[in-house]
């Protein structure tokens, strides 16, 4: 092996002997002389030996060829992670080297560019969101769940935080992570068995002088829409509580916005905006409010648009900077300082090529695809689609009590057709019996479709 | 030292749209449309612009060029380890075999990037010298507050969280380690460095109580100084009940020279994107692992990589853990990157990046404060990767201070260096050239210094104007946080703010 190694210019033994001599150093080894014999290291790290860029990108490839992605087999997995298509423009922006490898613009004038992306990102997400400002990037849906919580707690000088009942598992469990430190209490609201909706019964008897904010999310986590969303914020507003709104940002072309829905926090995932699954990350936490009060409490880098001193142009940089940690410290409205800023220049880039109308028809094409996926399988004995009655999007719940296949058994015998079947739902909501969450995107064919009905045919016992 | 950023001056993406125009295209539908109930609708679609995808591709093209990235050039963000990003590290995870993997799937067809990220995580454990690592944490600040969760899992086992409620950290520290801390629930106490910018240990004495839950420390510390007492300062956090916190943002001088785990540390956060390699992408992704001692193993987020036999699972079965700090598993993409970096390294590559990122630093340390009107403070001790000039002399003589210099580099086509801090050096331009820059760029560099200090002592305007060169000239920061001028989207001016 060479001495000198691709990436490190100075390895090159002619260059570090005359930087050595050039500084007066005999050797390396000499800089670290400072660190106690006792913790140096004295034998080579217990790592496999440096292999060639050939050797290694053969060895990676071949370990991931042994995955099955979505592509091998057709998955009906969401609940999350969403599988959308990710035009190849998209691929090429966020692939430019100025963009990927760039850091946290901190001298804007020579950062124009990442700076502009995420001006226009931000105004984006404000506009899909229907709110006034957004930020430019939390790490995910979860945490960003649990930043609207201790904002809402922070704003209202509040400490308890309602959620629904049908929630994602990982978001609830994030957001009580996020919770418990800063002494919120979660309390749940229940929902109709029968349509879905919040129970305004209980939510009256749960909302108090002690709640900072009622969160609901639109869709819901199994698909079906709240048809009372803005009698719920009303409720909330009374007593002094923030509504804050989670959303899939494809919904969002074609149904009500939170902005509509009179959220003052609205959050959500931006994976599906252009960012592959990636086996779940990373990801791309979407939060946006509304007022100033909420702006000076907003998590998160913020991008403003301005002009040069000398007034001549416009320019962009990093804002209300006192609200971060590098200023702030043990004061800051958040701790976070990386972001996923790459993945809200993608999300950027893919609604810029849909626009309003492709965001609109990608939501009809979904709705139409997911509502003719819960007919075909409603059509099959002994299956219950939808488990609710109201309006669904994207995603739905299977009920398969009917068929005397447990749902995990379900899914190990579509299997075998090639097929992943949805999200077995029995652990987190034993309530729905044998049941999973399917997700039908714009990428699913009717072929697709039809084939899912035909093997789950099969796999139920029932006579194709 | 001749540089000239594109300037495009390019419009808002929205002020580009014509109606009608469209930069997609999606399958014809094979499904019957459905009909929704009215109030359930949108009322007014989004304001997004409309586009062809020519426009949109050549708009961000031209951003792009209005933006400094590594490889352009030197990038000298001190505890930011601008290193260079190997091209092989974005091609792996280019595939759909990645891409187009739910986290969802069953185990079986995922065994692959289990196996990777099984092995990245025992080499990551044995990098840092500790037992057991999580993969989870978005990035650095994230994993801070993992650990500090940790920390708080750990006292409450104990039954001493009660009491327990203060972390301490030096005024040196990143910002994230008290933002951290205090997210976790903790009090912050910030003890003082001594004389030579390191751990007071009178300090730290008189910091430390029965009250204290743990102390964070970088090693180096942020003015790239080996903490020597290190041994010393576990044993009396230790003695006081409390856990020590590794700040691994500047991790990349002590590879395969010394293990956090053998100082004394109990908890670890890896900043990926730092140390590995991987693009910071603007601002991120990044990615932050934690890694702990066995007597901490029990705590970790939920779920954990691991491996029966020749499979590879998910493990959800950790009564003790803190649960979840995100949905699903990590920054994969950004990790697997990680894995092909630490494979093309090696061990003995690894050493080499330390070795050669501490020799950069002391070579330009040392040219850089014969620079007139900088000074390196503590001249008399080494530096690891990175080390902090003060440009306190050139403002007192010329006015000019660490900021203006800052953008007087950005003319020559060099990126800045971290200003103003740490808080403990006045004027401070933190500097960490990495190990992937070469001779000639770091002597560029010095050049590049050199004639902004002298235009400094000649022509103090010149630099207090700069930069010149860039996409655009000195931004007014002023107006754009000001209450009646900030503008945070292009729907309006934020008045009500």
């Amino acid at each position: 092996m060479m001495e000198a190694h691709p990436y490190i210019p100075n390895s090159a033994p002619v260059v570090k002997e005359e930087m050595l001599r050039d500084i007066g150093i005999r050797d390396v080894h000499a800089l670290f002389q400072d660190i106690p014999e006792t913790i140096r290291m004295n034998s080579a790290l217990e790592l496999p030996p440096r292999r060639c860029e050939m050797e290694t990108r053969l060895q990676v490839e071949d370990m991931l060829s042994r995955n099955s992605s979505t592509r091998d087999i057709t998955s009906f997995l969401g609940g999350g992670v969403w599988p959308h298509y990710v035009p190849a423009a998209v691929d090429e922006i966020v692939a430019r080297s100025e963009f990927i490898t760039s850091y946290t613009p901190y001298q804007p004038e020579i950062s124009q560019g990442i700076l502009q992306a995420m001006f226009e990102y931000q105004s984006m997400i404000a506009e899909l969101m229907g709110m006034e400002f957004a930020n430019s990037s939390l790490y995910d849906w979860g945490t960003a769940l649990g930043e609207a919580a201790r904002m809402s707690a922070r704003v209202t000088g509040r400490d308890e935080f309602l959620v629904p009942h049908y929630i994602q598992p990982d978001r609830l469990r994030t957001l009580k992570t996020f919770s418990e430190p800063a002494g919120i209490r979660i309390v749940e609201v229940g929902q109709d068995r029968r349509t879905g909706a919040i129970l305004k019964d209980d939510l009256q008897q749960k909302v108090s002088s002690n709640t900072a904010g009622v969160y609901i999310e639109n869709p819901s986590y199994l698909g079906f829409l709240e048809p009372g969303a803005k009698g719920i914020g009303e409720i909330a507003h009374e007593k002094g509580a923030l509504f804050v709104i989670g959303a899939d940002p494809t919904s969002l072309g074609l149904f009500a916005s939170p902005g509509e829905l009179d959220a003052d926090i609205a959050i959500g995932e931006g994976q599906p905006l252009g960012n592959h699954m990636n086996y779940g990350g990373p990801l791309l936490g979407l939060f946006a409010c509304r007022g100033a009060r909420l702006l000076r409490q907003m998590p998160g880098r913020l991008i403003g648009m301005t002009m040069t001193r000398d007034g001549t142009s416009k320019a962009f940089t990093m804002v209300l900077q006192t609200r971060e940690q590098h200023i702030r410290r043990e004061k800051a409205s958040s701790n976070i300082c990386t972001n996923e800023a790459l993945c809200a220049v993608a999300a950027a880039a893919y609604l810029a090529l849909m626009g309003p109308r492709g965001l609109e028809e990608l939501g009809k094409l979904i709705l139409a695809n997911s509502t003719y996926a819960m007919r075909q399988l409603g059509g099959l004995d002994g299956i219950t689609v939808p488990v609710f009655e109201g309006q669904h999007f994207k995603e739905f719940v299977v009920r398969f009590d009917g068929t005397g296949v447990a749902a995990s058994q379900v899914n190990a015998k579509l299997r075998h057709h090639g097929i992943q079947g949805g999200i077995c739902l029995h652990d987190q909501f034993p309530e729905l019996g044998q049941s999973a969450l399917y997700c039908v995107t714009e990428l699913h064919t009717r072929e697709q479709i039809d084939q899912l009905v035909s093997a789950m045919k099969v796999v139920i016992g029932e006579r194709a | 030292l001749t540089f000239k950023q594109a300037q495009w001056d390019e419009p808002l993406i929205i002020e580009r749209s014509s109606e009608g125009r469209v930069g997609f295209s999606l399958p014809s539908p094979e499904t019957p449309s459905v009909n929704v109930t009215v109030q359930l609708l949108r009322k007014r679609l989004p304001k997004l612009p409309e586009l062809s995808e020519t426009e949109v591709v050549q708009h961000y093209v031209r951003l792009s060029q209005q933006n400094y990235g590594v490889d352009l050039g030197i990038y000298p963000l001190g505890s930011c380890t601008m290193k260079y990003n190997p091209k092989m590290s974005d091609r792996v995870v280019a595939t759909p075999k990645l891409q187009d993997l739910h986290p969802l799937q069953d185990a079986e067809s995922v065994q692959g990037i289990l196996r990777i990220l099984y092995e990245l995580s025992g080499w990551l454990a044995e990098i840092v010298g500790l037992n057991k690592v999580s993969l989870q944490p978005a990035a650095g600040a994230h994993g801070e507050f993992a650990g500090a969760m940790i920390m708080r899992a750990y006292h409450r086992r104990n039954g001493e969280l009660e009491k327990r409620d203060e972390i301490v950290v030096p005024d040196s520290a990143h910002g994230t380690n008290p933002a951290s801390a205090a997210m976790a629930g903790f009090k912050v106490v910030e003890m003082p460095s001594n004389q030579e910018g390191c751990v007071d240990l009178e300090a730290l004495r008189s910091s430390l109580s029965h009250r204290t839950a743990g102390l964070m420390l970088t090693n180096p510390n942020t003015l790239g100084m080996f903490e020597s007492d290190i041994l010393e300062i576990a044993e009396l956090v230790h003695a006081a009940g409390g856990l020590l916190y590794y700040d691994g943002a500047n991790l990349n001088a002590m590879l395969g020279e010394a293990k956090p785990g053998r100082m004394g540390f109990d908890i670890v956060h890896i900043n990926i994107h730092k140390t590995f390699a991987t693009p910071h992408g603007g601002g991120g992704p990044g990615s932050g692992p934690i890694a702990v001692t066995k007597e901490l193993e029990r705590f970790l987020p939920v779920p954990t990589v691991e491996r029966s036999g020749d499979k590879y699972y998910l493990d959800f079965e950790r009564p003790d853990s803190i649960g979840k700090i995100r949905s699903f598993w990590g920054n994969i993409a950004v990790l697997v990157r990680a894995y092909a970096y630490i494979m093309m390294m090696g061990r003995d590559g690894l050493e080499k990046v330390a070795d050669i990122s501490v020799l950069n630093a002391n070579y330009l340390a040392k040219k850089l404060s014969e620079v007139r009107g900088l000074e390196l403070p503590f001249p008399e001790k080494l530096r690891k990767h990175e080390f902090v000039l003060s440009a306190a002399k050139m403002a007192r003589e010329t006015g000019v201070t660490a900021a203006h210099l800052s953008k007087r580099l950005l003319d020559f086509g060099i990126h800045a260096p971290t200003v103003y801090f740490p808080l403990i050096v006045d004027e401070a331009l933190m500097i960490e050239p990495t190990e992937t820059v070469s001779k000639q760029e770091l002597d560029k560099t010095v050049i590049a210094f050199s004639k902004a200090s002298a235009e400094a002592y000649t022509n103090p305007e010149l630099v207090r104007d700069a930069p010149r060169n860039t996409a655009v000239t000195r931004i007014d920061e002023a107006r754009a946080s000001h209450p009646k001028t900030m503008q945070l989207t292009w729907r309006r001016g934020t008045q009500s703010a």
